[in-house]
Order: structure tokens, then sequence, then C-alpha cells
């Protein structure tokens, strides 16, 4: 997979807005992290775990993705630090992020961004932002102007949500 | 505001089940005109096969082997009779006016056009019904027994909880991707009909000492292909907790249940792999900081539950009927019904009515349109406009009057609805098998219909209880793990075989069958079930059932009258 562009547009509370993070999908597309300074980076989590004295010091913001199968757990202790947290959907039925996310706001009280990344499409996005995602950096074919009225497929919920803490039935 | 016609609101002011207000019926606007959406974009080429697929799974939208295939939530079974008329007329105008009830409570149409299916979702939308989740990966309908509020004994009305339950798992947004399907089962009664301890998870209603009311919860239960009898993680479960303990089992399973193998991702497998005590204390983890939450259960909404499912305005009778006596005395036909399909209500004088949809020559489960608008009729003048469907594919009429019982018969005998097998070997569990479904191995209708006709009435009442259980493929749609005999149907060189699995249960003592031997043609399966009759018969003691007399005799007698010393000539498997 090629590196995205150093804008790109993604769906953020609700809008479209140009964005500068670059999202480092392998360790191979990263030869030298000195070599990218300036740089708004998203690496993955094995390399930002072995990397935490260069990023004390690089310029530029670094960030972390999390695929599927990795959890918070790991990145619990550095969460303070980090102003964005991306999980990625290897493919859009995978349904892990979904717990990653509700886990990373409920149980860890993270405030960032978590922004949803890889298969992510119109359909799920209504799930993904009530446990929790706020940005979401849709597959490449997906429309994106199409995309934004997915958050208002539904008027309401039952259940607790990120948005809605209180589920149906104590508000009804 | 939905605009949706609210005509069941004023039909259902009477009813005694859940009602919609302005939220549910939101919910469902907002997700017909969603799934509307959906179709176009597919239809139009902008959304994948494989994209669409989950979709309308978890809008009940299966694509079979002749044409697609809807299945309709009757959440926990129960219907009301204006429902029960808009099946029908999707059966006329959408379908080839019949449907078919499933081992879930619920009932799929096997014709409709997957273009007509957001069509089909609106008019049951006017009937607060709908399709969701009835498959795919997710939280499927919650199932409870069919007797549920009118049962003797009950220790207390499950439906007010599958309903919290159902409304739970409506759009959880966190696990609308599961590894695999889900499906809960509640039960409140003391005889177990709802096969409680085959589901992923199974809830048992209890009283503690102090009579406050809790579950006591089972996991990693299931069929399929690793058949498992579910296991206890908590002994008692206070009720405010239900759903925030729910929440922390699915987290569990959804982070952690296996995705790489199609056949062990239930989390039957994971509670296995796990281990009990471990999944337990994963679950407990995950509870601690969910519990007492805002899901927890307010007394508000459970009272406001509950009070749905109030006692309909039941008559002070006298127990005894002289009328449905005199016509014992004289009908026997009637008197064999009777007999059989009718079982002892709360209440005195009245009775539940089991109408058995397993008459020989149709499909096990199968009703036609004209056969569902007559029993909507028929609950209006016999039981409060009200029916449930049980998960052995029958119909349930709660809440009749002891004396009006013959009038009803009678009525039942002019739509072919008289059949008077109930619990009897010919009452079979069956899928719909090859003639339908894209994964069966086998045709399971002919058979059973072969294994109907071997059978006389009166064989069949002489050999009593007797539960048989069919299923196309190992997927095991027709319970058959938990059939007193099981039949599964196998795939052998491209050849329809039959296996044939022994002492298989789904009370409050599940029992999973053992398979007896090397698989038998589709013409020697009636054969062979009268065989293993007669081995019963043989050795049964007075009144003993046939499941008794096999878990006291073991496998060998049968073994010796299917195999004798032939046993090599067979096929092995």
């Amino acid at each position: 997979m090629v590196p995205r562009q150093m804008s790109t547009t993604l769906i953020k509370h609700g809008t479209l807005v140009p964005d500068a993070w670059v999202l480092v999908r392998s360790p191979d597309e990263l030869e030298n992290l000195e070599k990218r300074s300036g740089e708004d980076l998203i690496l993955p989590l094995a390399l930002w775990l072995t990397e935490q004295q260069s990023i004390a010091s690089r310029q530029g913001q670094t960030a972390v993705w999390l695929n599927s199968n990795e959890i918070p757990e790991s990145i619990a202790g550095y969460l303070d630090r980090l102003p964005l947290v991306a999980l990625n959907f290897p493919e859009f039925k995978d349904g892990r992020p979904y717990s990653s996310a509700r886990e990373l706001r409920q149980r860890w009280r993270y405030q960032g961004e978590i922004r949803a990344v890889g298969d992510v499409l119109r359909d799920q996005l209504f799930f993904m932002k009530r446990c929790g995602f706020d940005a979401f950096l849709l597959r490449e074919d997906q429309n994106l102007d199409a995309a934004l009225s997915a958050f208002h497929d539904f008027q309401d919920a039952y259940q607790p949500g990120i948005i809605q803490p209180l589920p149906l039935f104590r508000r009804r | 505001m939905p605009r949706l016609k609210l005509i069941s609101q004023t039909e259902s002011k009477q009813k005694i089940m859940y009602r919609y207000d302005q939220y549910d019926h939101q919910m469902l606007a907002d997700r017909i005109a969603q799934f509307r959406d959906q179709t176009r974009r597919f239809l139009e080429g902008q959304l994948s096969d494989a994209e669409f697929l989950p979709l309308r799974l978890q809008n009940g939208l299966y694509v079979q082997r002749l044409a697609p295939m809807l299945r309709v939530a009757i959440p926990y079974g129960m219907l009301s009779s204006a429902q029960m008329r808009k099946l029908a007329f999707i059966a006329d105008q959408f379908d080839k006016g019949y449907g078919h009830l499933t081992t879930r409570q619920n009932i799929q149409f096997n014709w409709p056009a997957l273009a007509d299916v957001p069509d089909i979702l609106a008019h049951l939308a006017e009937v607060e019904m709908h399709a969701i989740q009835t498959s795919g990966n997710c939280i499927r309908n919650t199932t409870t027994d069919q007797f549920a509020g009118v049962a003797v004994d009950e220790v207390e009305d499950a439906r007010a909880y599958c309903e919290i339950i159902r409304q739970w798992s409506t759009f959880h947004p966190e696990f609308a991707f599961l590894p695999r399907k889900f499906k809960i089962a509640v039960c409140g009664t003391r005889k177990d009909q709802a096969a409680t301890q085959v589901h992923d998870i199974g809830l048992y209603l209890l009283k503690n000492e102090h009579n406050e009311i809790g579950f006591r919860v089972l996991v990693g239960g299931g069929l399929g292909r690793t058949p498992v009898i579910g296991s206890e993680i908590n002994a008692f479960l206070p009720q405010e907790h239900l759903l925030t303990y729910l929440d922390a089992i699915l987290r569990v399973y959804n982070r952690e249940g296996r995705r790489d193998n199609k056949y062990k991702a239930r989390i039957k497998i994971l509670v296995k792999e796990t281990g009990v005590s471990d999944f337990r204390d994963k679950v407990e983890y995950e509870w601690m900081l969910l519990k007492d939450g805002p899901l927890t259960l307010t007394r508000v909404e459970v009272e406001r539950c509950r009070a749905f499912f109030h006692d309909p305005q039941y008559k002070s009778l006298p127990s005894h009927s002289n009328d449905l006596e005199a016509a014992l005395n004289t009908d026997v036909l009637f008197s064999a019904w009777y007999e059989q399909n009718i079982s002892e209500h709360k209440k005195p004088g009245y009775a539940i009515v089991t109408v058995c949809v397993k008459k020989t020559g149709f499909a096990p489960g199968d009703l036609d349109s004209d056969q569902m608008r007559f029993i909507a009729d028929l609950s209006e003048r016999y039981s409060f406009g009200e029916m449930r469907i049980t998960h052995t594919q029958n119909l349930v009429l709660a809440d009749v009057e002891k004396s009006q019982l013959y009038d009803l018969w009678k009525d039942l005998k002019t739509k072919d609805l008289e059949a008077d097998n109930l619990g009897l070997l010919s009452d079979m569990i069956c899928c719909p098998g090859g003639d339908f479904c894209s994964l069966a191995n086998a045709k399971s209708i002919p058979v059973a219909e072969a294994i109907q006709r071997r059978f006389s009435v009166s064989q069949l009442r002489e050999i009593g209880q007797l539960s048989l259980n069919i299923s196309g493929c190992m997927n095991a749609c027709g319970h058959h793990h938990v059939g007193n005999i099981g039949i599964l149907g196998v795939d052998k060189k491209g050849e329809e075989y039959f296996q044939i699995s022994l002492g298989g249960s789904a009370d409050h003592n599940t029992a999973l069958g053992k398979i007896v031997g090397p698989s038998f043609s589709q013409e020697e399966v009636p054969d062979v079930i009268e065989k293993i009759v007669t081995v019963y018969q043989q050795h049964k003691a007075s009144g003993e059932s046939f499941l008794h007399t096999y878990n006291r005799l073991g496998m060998d007698p049968f073994k010796e009258a299917l195999y004798g010393t032939k046993a090599d000539e067979h096929h092995t498997d």
C-alpha cells in the first residue's frame, strides 16, 4: 500500500476536513524516522513501541495505530501523551475495533481522537461513532459526501453509547 | 415523527404483549429507510456482494438455492392476530402463499424478490414487526418457553426479560460484527421447553431466599458441528445486572472469539479453549467496569416491561367443564387430540392448546396463508387474540376456556390443523433441507414424510412421547443432537446418507445424542426408525419413556437390531 499524500480528507465531527497525518501502514514504509522530520506520523504499534526514544526527540507529532488483534491495554500507559489513536479495520466485518474504541473511552478514559482506518465504509459509520470513534478515514473508493448522511441513519438508539451515555430506558 | 400508519396501536390496546411507543416505531422507520437505500445502492452496483451480504443478513435476507429467503423475527415467539394476518398478506402478496416456522420461533418466506424486501419490511413495521438480526453474525432473536406466563408452577414470566434483551441487542453498536451468530434463550418455567442449555447464553430465571429475581447464567452451549451443553458462570445474577453482565460476556467474545475459522468461531469454542473458570474471570473483569453503570436496569424499566405481559381478563371458571367431559366421552378423535395437544393452564377452567403443524403430507412447520388467517381468527375467538410459535415449529393458543375446546377442535379440523401427534414421533423438528437450503447435504422433508407414513396413528400412540429431530447438514438447524432420535443428512461421494443418533434431550436435563453407527441410505431410514422403536417397545417397563429406556439399556441392543453381525457390510463414515 502506497502511503497517502500529505493532505487527505477526513470525516471529523461530522464534516469533511483536510488532514495532514500520515498513516504509516507498515514498518517497511519507513526507512528512517529522522528522515520524516516535521511530518505528523501514525505508526504501527510494534514500531511505535520500539521507537519511543526517537519519538520523544523528533520534530512533528507522532501517534499510533492498533490492528484489530492488538488491545488498547498495550498503550494504556501512554494515552495522556497521544493526540490520536487510530484503530484499523483489516476488513469491515472484523468487529474487534468497536470493542477497542469503547475500551479506550470507558476503561482508559481516553479523551483524544479515535480514528477509524482501513476498510472503513459508509454503512458502519453510525456504529463506529456510537462506540467512540470521532474521526474516519474512509476507504478510497467511498463517496464522502454521501457518507456524511450515515451519521443520521437513526435518530436514537436503545443502548448507551459514547455520545449518549444513557440507555433509552433511562430517558423514555 | 414516523409517517407509519399506527394501526396496531389501537388494535392492540387490549393485547397482552409488548406495544411499541414512538421510539420503537422511529427505530423501525429509520431501519427501513436505511435498508431501502442499501438495497438501492446494491442494485445500482455501488455496494459489492461482500459488502451487502452482512447488511442484508442483518435484515433477515438470505440468498438460497432457488430464491432469496426472508426470515421475519417473532420476538420470543409471540404474535397477535393482526400480526398473523399481516404475515398471511405477505405470503400472498410477495411469496407463494405460505411460510415456514423455524426453531428460533421465527417465520421464514422462501420466495420473495430482493427488490421487494424494503416494502415487505415496511408492511411488517405497520404491525410492530421486523426482520432485524434474524441472521448474520450478531445477536439473534431471543427465545423462551412457549408457555411463558401461563405455565403451572412458573418461577417468573420470562417475556419481559426477553423484551429487555431484544431492545438491548437491537443495533447494539459494539456487537454487530461478532465472530459468529449469537443466540440467547431465557427460561422461567419448571419444564424447560426452550432448549436453553444449547444456547450461546442460556438464562434460567430464579428467585433467591429473599424472593428476589435473578438469573442462573450458562454460556457456551450450542449445536452445529460441535454440540456442547452450556456451562454455568453465574449461579445467581440479580436481575438489575442482566444487561451489564450480557455486555461483559459479549465483549469478551467479540474480542477473543476465533475469527480464523468459521467452524471454531462460536462462543462455545472460546469457552472450551479458555476454560470455564478463566472465561468467568474475564467476564468479571469486564463486568466490574460496567456494573452499576447506566445500563443497570431500573425498577421502573423492569416494571414497565413486565406490565405489558399482564394476565388477560380471565373469567372466574370452575376447573371442571361438563361440556368438555361430555365431548370427551362421545368423540374419540377429539379425545385423542385432547390427550395429546392440551397442557395444563395456571388458571382453573383454562387450557393451553398446541396446534401441531406436522400433519403427514405437509412439510413440517409450513403454514399457508389461509391457515394463518384462520388461526388469527381462532385466536380472537378463543384465546384473547394472541398466539405463540414454539421452537418445535408448532403454534400455541395459550388461553382457551376448557368448555370451548371441542368447538375449537372442530374449527381446526376444517383447515387440516387438527393433527393430534404433538410430542409423538411424527411431531418432528425438521429443517428446510436440500429442497431449499444451499448448505444442506440432504433433503430432510421427504425423509420426515417417509417416517410419518411408516407409522399408523395407533402405533404412534403406543410408542408415546418421543422426539425425533432431522437436520439436513451438520449446521444442525433441525436440532438433531437433542432429539431422542436424531437424524443427520451427510454427503457420501455425492449421495445423500443419514446418520442416526440416540439419547438426545433438550429439557432441563439436556443431553446430546450418541451416533449409533454407520449411516443409512434415504430408503433405509423408515426401516431403521421402526427397528429402533421395536427395541424400545420390547424392553420398556410399563409407562417408561423412550429416553429412559435408552438410558437404562445403553446403545448395544439398538446397535444389534440395526447392524446385527452385518455391520461390516455397511459403509463407514
